[in-house]
């Protein structure tokens, strides 16, 4: 079927009152971005409380609902017929032919929506979802009417031309990015952050992030594999800002002076602290990351205190109560599942001790770290005097 | 300064290759095939890149199939000739250290119902000729063996093994894989008793994507690819007429004055094997002097993780591979290094040195200088 319109329904955002229309300008400027990828010309509009895109000319049906799927604030999207006001009978005869090539078993139930945006037009709604029915059970006799709960809802929209609809595809949800402020995901190369990131930016926040990198310990490839992932969460979330630390002197200072078993534990703050530092930089509002409860044990929640601790900022972590499987389903549903389990990182196992703490105490890591003292102000500088600036888009 | 030292895995394009194949992709671009003066000119240009390698191989032209590189050259000889000989028996033997393009069609070939006999190498890596010719039956169809190991750069005795082999089974063919034995040795596949040749392009100074299989005449071999029927239906689809030239003229190249060439790379070799060896906790792998290709250096770093020195070179513009550049993609470690009994604690420590005629002793120094100052610091901080 060749669909001209698509109707975006869009739930949450509508209930927002006098911010209303705040938020429906963000959607459709959001729409009209994903839709800078999409081969052909686009018409987003906002009318009477409801968003359409509309299709001038040839496009590709699976290529435009990819990028419509993955703007935040969408519920739903109906592809519409599109038809000229040529009388009933043009309409009904219309109307037939949708239903013969949209549904391919004719026995449902079903009911007739009108809707008049055009008071002038010769029929009520009533009058014409009535005649509509009458002809489809006309033509396909296994058709039944079910007003209550009908299988399938056929809308006909009366406006200067003629909407008809029936299908919905969903939509990601959310809320349309840009409408809540900013926020710093720490970004590394596995399954977690950048689905903390997505589920953020799914409730209207734009990213920036910040990745570690170790030279020689991590290698030039495993930086492009986090590159290639924020590209991936970018389809979603729009542009990311991402800061590139160089993180090997800190590390090997740490390694060298504290005790191996807290290793994770403090490098983990200063990560928060350097991520901080460019979340304050550039006014995000909190920082993001993918930590869940007892996943490993830099994510026990004594461990997690411990790494809280030094931040002033609130750290979101979307992903706290899921299980590894809850959280690998939606990598998967996002694409970066493929690109998170690339193995590029194993050289850096030199900074992960056999048995590292799991119930961190406070007082003993923050005396560890004053083994750092003399040093860790310099080198913290120097890290983020040397990090690397980049604005990642998605492709 | 920027060394690159890891021609094993590809070289450089030579100009003269470079610019020939500019040319054919400008200018003289038409298909073969065609029977206008365009189609005559690219034939002429595959004509002269067979008759380039035909003289350095002292083969004859009709006699060379050119593919898409070594990869497929290795396939179409197991393939090809385990097909086309499976009634005659369906034994095929190998070693333990081949390159994966001659285990994984193997592995294929087996699921077919074929039977592979894999066979040991020494510590240096060197076949046993002992267990060949234990290993060789009336129904053995074919022997695989590589030249070089890309690994360890250890040379193959070859020629006794295919002596060998015919002394027991007449009937038995022989494929070498040369690909990293090409441009480095002088081989003539007929005088060393051999069927079937694999080379490559781009370990040559020519360009990638294209090599060839040197397959003697009257041997049955069957093609895997099929279409339009060129290469006398050998090898369908249009020529690589750019690439085929390059290597044809690469291949020329690199055989001008071939032994001096061949000489300064192998003292290179041996001044840089020496100087390596004086670092502390470094072991070379493989053969020395002669009996190693003049290109190829292993050398495990006692408590240095592979990945990170090669990382660490990197950052002082020093190219490498670890182990092997093709089994460094993923984690499984090398099977050549296991073959020849590398210490558990060192299969991970292993890097790959490889030259090229263009390398210079400048070039040794400046890789042995940053080794000896990588080598304590990376010492500093390993695995508690």
């Amino acid at each position: 079927m060749e669909y001209q319109a698509f109707l975006i329904k869009y739930g949450e955002i509508a209930v927002k009152g006098k911010n209303r229309h705040v938020f429906e300008d963000t959607l459709l400027s959001q729409i009209q971005n994903a839709l800078k990828r999409v081969e052909g010309e686009f018409h987003v509009s906002k009318e009477s409380g409801r968003m359409y895109v509309e299709a001038e000319g040839r496009y590709d049906y699976d290529e435009l609902m990819d990028a419509l799927t993955k703007v935040f604030g969408i519920v739903g999207i109906c592809p519409m017929v599109r038809l000229a006001d040529d009388g009933f009978d043009k309409l009904a005869e219309a109307v037939v032919a949708y239903v013969n090539e949209a549904y391919k078993e004719k026995n449902f139930t079903f009911k007739v929506n009108g809707r008049r945006a055009r008071k002038n037009y010769p029929m009520t709604s009533m009058e014409l979802a009535a005649a509509l029915g009458e002809k489809l059970l006309e033509s396909f006799p296994k058709l039944r009417v079910d007003v209550h709960e009908p299988q399938v809802n056929l809308n006909v929209e009366i406006r200067s031309h003629i909407n008809v609809y029936s299908t919905e595809v969903p939509g990601p949800g959310g809320m349309p990015v840009g409408t809540a402020g900013k926020a710093m995901l720490l970004l590394s190369g596995g399954i977690d952050s950048p689905v903390a990131g997505y589920m953020i930016a799914k409730r209207g926040v734009r990213l920036e992030a910040t990745y570690f990198h170790a030279p020689p310990y991590t290698s030039e490839r495993a930086k492009e594999k986090v590159v290639d992932l924020a590209r991936i969460v970018a389809r979603y979330s729009g542009p990311i800002r991402l800061h590139v630390v160089n993180f090997t002197e800190i590390q090997l200072a740490i390694y060298e002076k504290c005790p191996h078993d807290q290793l994770t534990i403090i490098m983990r703050r200063y990560m928060m602290l350097i991520a901080e530092h460019f979340a304050k930089a550039s006014n995000c509002l909190g920082l993001i990351t993918g930590e869940s409860i007892g996943q490993v044990a830099s994510q026990t929640m004594p461990s997690l205190l411990v790494t809280n601790e030094v931040c002033t900022l609130p750290v979101y972590r979307p992903l706290i109560g899921f299980d590894k499987q809850e959280i690998v389903d939606i990598s998967n549903r996002i694409d970066a599942f493929e690109t998170s389990i690339l193995p590029f990182e194993d050289c850096c196992t030199i900074f992960v001790a056999k048995h590292p703490v799991t119930k961190p105490n406070l007082k003993s890591i923050k005396k560890s770290e004053t083994h750092l003292a003399e040093v860790i102000d310099e080198m913290m500088r120097r890290a983020i005097e040397t990090t690397e600036d980049l604005v990642v888009e998605a492709d | 300064m920027e060394v690159y030292f890891d021609n094993a895995a590809t070289t450089r394009c030579e100009k003269r290759a470079a610019e020939l194949m500019q040319r054919i992709l400008l200018e003289d671009y038409g298909n073969p095939s065609s029977l206008h003066k365009k189609g005559m000119e690219a034939e002429a240009h595959m004509k002269t890149a067979a008759s380039q390698l035909a003289r350095i191989l002292k083969v004859a032209e009709k006699e060379l199939i050119f593919t898409s590189g070594g990869t497929e050259s290795n396939n179409l000889a197991l393939i090809g000739t385990a097909l086309a000989n499976r009634r005659a028996g369906k034994h095929i033997i190998t070693t333990a250290i081949e390159h994966a393009s001659v285990y994984n069609p193997l592995i294929f070939l087996e699921e077919q119902g074929f039977e592979v006999t894999y066979l040991p190498v020494d510590h240096a890596g060197v076949l046993s000729l002992e267990a060949l010719e234990q290993a060789v039956r009336d129904d053995t169809i074919l022997v695989s063996m590589m030249h070089v190991n890309n690994e360890i750069g250890t040379i193959e005795p070859v020629e006794q093994a295919a002596e060998l082999i015919h002394e027991k089974n007449p009937g038995t063919l022989i494929h070498v894989d040369a690909i990293q034995s090409f441009g480095k040795l002088r081989i003539y596949p007929r005088r060393m008793g051999i069927d079937l040749l694999s080379a490559s392009g781009h370990k040559i100074h020519g360009p990638k994507g294209v090599g060839f299989l040197y397959v003697k005449e009257r041997t049955k071999i069957k093609p895997f690819i099929y279409g339009g029927g060129q290469q006398k239906n050998m090898r369908s689809g249009t020529e690589n007429v750019a690439g085929v030239a390059a290597l044809g003229a690469a291949a020329e190249t690199i055989y001008e004055s071939f032994d001096e060439k061949i000489a300064c790379l192998y003292e290179l070799r041996a001044y840089f094997a020496k100087k390596l060896q004086a670092l502390e906790g470094v072991t070379l792998n493989g053969a020395s002097g002669e009996k190693s290709a003049p290109h190829i250096v292993s050398a495990a770093f006692a408590g240095i993780r592979a990945e990170v020195l090669l990382h660490a070179l990197e950052g002082r513009g020093i190219y490498v591979s670890t182990g092997s550049a093709c089994s460094s993609n993923h984690p499984a470690i090398s099977g050549t290094l296991r073959a020849i009994g590398v210490k558990r604690e060192l299969l991970d420590a292993t890097v790959r040195f490889s030259m090229s005629v263009e390398s210079t002793r400048e070039e040794a120094d400046y890789v042995i200088g940053q080794l000896a100052e990588l080598l304590p610091q990376l010492r500093r901080f390993r695995r508690r």
